[in-house]
């Protein structure tokens, strides 16, 4: 080596920047999971008799469902009697500005970086926090109910509009969907709610940040968004978390519907605790995502950066039921020090003329390991169905790993199915060049590896995409050697 | 002799994977001074522009390189860089998805910062640029593709001048810059390094062929042959090689000094 190059394990030692903890009084449920644990919940969210049901013969059906063992990834059981299953902040009216809102609350979202106040509001994003479980501030509320958009959190929809919320929900993931999906529908304490109504599109980027805070509480989000015809919506999730010893787990569940025409655009960047150099602590992050192209011409897309979680298990997909519906999945997943991701896209054509893209980039340093796992499946009656899938892999460094696993299904001859895939290692010489023109070794991995991102992150929101990618180069500061 | 020389190569032994390429070299480069680097194949004038650069691999066992009076291998390659060393590499290398300007712009405020000043904005920035690549016959185009990607092998070779001549360096060393340029590029190729020789800037051309030389005349022409310069001389030792070949000074055991009188 030459005098003065840092190595790789210097580089990656960088500590988690958002690992912090908000002292707040949390009104927790003791650890444990029970039929009664379900009923406290519904009972403490006022919840229509319908949903405690649903609740119930969720975890019933829970109880004889074994956890998946299929994706590449490895970490001890969870004990799930060892969770709680519900951690509120202790104020329990809803706060009407931002004045109301806790000030230990504002200063995180600060030090996260979450402009909540007033730059948020100039730049135009309706902002849903949500803290542990339960929401606490929105704005733009109004100008967006004068639209008829209904944007609120998921509680509050159970009681304004529970039958909108009756009629769409599980109706995508059904409670019995997998394993962690029905826990999620035992147990779900918050979310998001979005309706967008017939021909009507949302001026602004909805934008919801999560973050998990008590310890030992499992994260159940619910969100569910519906998008008439002819309308459209983009929506945002972001979210971080403080630094803790306990992995804690993440099972949400996003429904996305679209009707004819209308288009959904859903955005993430998460950057939950990865866990420290050695592999201890992180969250697991074990999604259900799905968007259901209803009717004809609709479109959804996913685009999703993560960097973050010890274990991320996620899979965004679109079921193309409506003729002519177009669904796009865009990932960038990034696994550092002891990160294992599983992740990808199901793409499941069911009407004619139906059209998906997947665009999947997965980087892997140090130890990170690294599955694309995407399933493309064409129906019977899908005549002309079109998929394009590409999937590049990056590897920093010479212990990581980058595994593809593509499965591809075709019941219709008239379909058309291309999949491309490439695996690369950030080159010596790439660097070496980058750090001839100036850049320190740094900076020069992460233009390389924002590069290699390019194509998803020009489908992200303009103030998101920044974001992105100066997430991607905290996340990897060091990774190279 | 030392006083206001740039570059001072002192008994360089270096080796690449356990082997000897260079096996003592001593060179001395002053500001203002163009210095050709010639030698067969294979004699080592790639591997001391790399080293110079501080590429990784290339492990320096034996000597010392003073560069503005500062030890040279103790400085990260970056480090260099910012104080005014570059490389035009004879392989640039593609970076997907990062475009040219980017990259540029990236290593100008790398440099500007190093020497206390603030970054270019993006108007002045652009701006310098622009004339610089009217000069060198580069299309706009150029600038917002991916660094090197795509471009055709006298595209590469222009981007690394485009890049020089932007950065300004103090010390630029050009491997085999003129390897697939055909005579008009070369032509314009040569004009602006031409146009960057200056009373405090030398510029070091490592090249196979003397071809270059009738563009851009050197003030010294070294032979590189077995690790070692085997011969050192002004312009016309240039003419003589073209004429007689390498064979005439590259002998195995014909090995004088390379210091400049």
């Amino acid at each position: 080596m030459n005098a003065g190059m840092p190595n790789i394990e210097e580089l990656i030692s960088r500590e988690y920047p958002a690992g912090f903890v908000t002292d707040i009084e949390s009104d927790t449920l003791p650890p444990g999971l029970s039929e009664a644990v379900i009923r406290t919940i519904s009972a403490k969210k006022n919840e229509p008799k319908f949903l405690t049901e649903w609740r119930l013969d969720a975890f019933r059906h829970w109880q004889k469902m074994m956890v998946p063992h299929w994706a590449h990834v490895e970490y001890p059981a969870i004990d799930f009697q060892a969770i709680s299953y519900f951690s509120a902040p202790k104020k329990q009216d809803r706060p009407k500005s931002l004045d109301e809102v806790a000030p230990e609350l504002l200063r995180t979202y600060e030090k996260l970086g979450i402009p909540l106040e007033e730059q948020k509001i100039l730049a135009g994003v309706a902002v849903d926090a949500v803290f542990d479980s339960v929401s606490v501030a929105t704005t733009f509320k109004d100008k967006l109910a004068e639209m008829g958009i209904i944007f609120c959190s998921f509680s509050e929809a159970v009681q304004k509009h529970a039958e909108l919320v009756q009629r769409y929900l599980g109706s995508v993931v059904s409670k019995r969907d997998n394993f962690y999906a029905a826990l999620n529908a035992a147990v779900f304490t918050d979310g998001s709610f979005v309706y967008v109504p017939k021909g009507v599109r949302c001026p602004m980027e909805l934008s919801t940040y999560f973050r998990i805070n008590a310890a030992m509480t499992g994260q159940f989000e619910r969100t569910l968004i519906i998008a008439e015809e002819g309308s459209y919506v983009s929506y945002l999730e972001g979210c971080t978390a403080p630094m803790r010893d306990e992995n804690q787990l993440h099972a949400a569940v996003v429904e996305l519907v679209a009707l004819d025409d209308a288009q959904i655009k859903y955005s993430t960047v998460q950057n939950w605790y990865p866990g420290d150099a050695e592999g201890r602590g992180g969250i697991y992050n074990f999604v259900t995502k799905r968007g259901l192209c209803k009717g004809r011409n609709a479109k959804i897309s996913w685009t999703q950066v993560e960097t973050g979680s010890a274990i991320t298990w996620k899979y965004p997909s679109c079921i193309l039921k409506g003729d002519n519906s177009v669904g796009e999945f865009y990932s960038v997943a990034l696994t550092n020090n002891y990160q294992q991701a599983d992740t990808g896209t199901k793409m499941i054509h069911v009407g004619k003329n139906t059209r998906s893209t997947i665009i999947s980039k997965g980087i892997s340093a140090a130890h990170g390991q690294n599955a694309y796992r995407g399933l493309v499946q064409i129906h019977k009656r899908a005549e002309n169905a079109r998929n394009y899938s590409q999937c590049d892999s990056l590897l920093i460094g010479d212990r990581c790993g980058a595994h593809t696993f593509p499965y591809i299904e075709v019941r219709n001859p008239s379909a058309k199915v291309e999949h491309e895939a490439s695996t690369s290692k950030i080159g010596e010489d790439q660097l070496f060049y980058c750090q001839q023109r100036g850049l320190s070794q740094e900076d020069a991995v992460s233009m390389i590896v924002n590069g290699f991102c390019k194509e998803v992150f020009k489908e992200l929101p303009m103030e998101f995409a920044v974001e992105a990618q100066k997430l991607l180069g905290v996340s990897l500061e060091g990774s190279v050697g | 002799m030392t006083q206001n020389s740039l570059l001072q190569i002192s008994n360089l032994h270096a080796e690449v994977e356990g082997q000897a390429i260079l096996r003592g070299i001593d060179l001395t480069i002053k500001a203002g001074e163009v210095h050709a680097i010639m030698g067969p194949n294979a004699s080592g004038k790639s591997t001391l522009a790399h080293v110079l650069a501080g590429r990784p691999g290339f492990e320096v066992t034996q000597g010392e390189i003073l560069y503005q009076g500062k030890d040279l291998l103790a400085m990260p390659p970056e480090e260099r860089a910012r104080h005014g060393l570059f490389l035009g590499f004879q392989y640039p290398v593609e970076i997907p998805g990062v475009s040219n300007v980017y990259l540029l712009k990236a290593a100008v405020n790398a440099m500007r910062k190093q020497r206390g000043l603030p970054e270019l904005d993006a108007m002045d920035f652009l701006e310098r640029v622009s004339e610089r690549m009217v000069e060198l016959g580069i299309s706009k185009d150029l600038l917002y593709r991916s660094v090197n990607e795509g471009f055709s092998g006298g595209e590469k070779k222009r981007n690394e001048i485009l890049q020089m001549s932007v950065l300004e360096p103090q010390l630029a060393i050009l491997d085999e810059i003129d390897s697939g340029l055909d005579i008009d590029a070369l032509r314009v190729v040569a004009n602006s390094v031409n146009a960057l020789r200056s009373e405090d800037r030398a510029i070091v051309m490592v090249t196979h062929y003397q071809r270059l030389l009738a563009y851009i005349k050197p003030d010294y022409v070294h032979v590189l042959f077995q690790g070692r310069i085997v011969k050192s001389g002004g312009p016309e030792l240039a003419e003589a090689l073209e004429e007689k070949g390498y064979g005439w000074v590259c002998q195995a055991g014909d090995v004088t000094s390379g210091e400049i009188a």
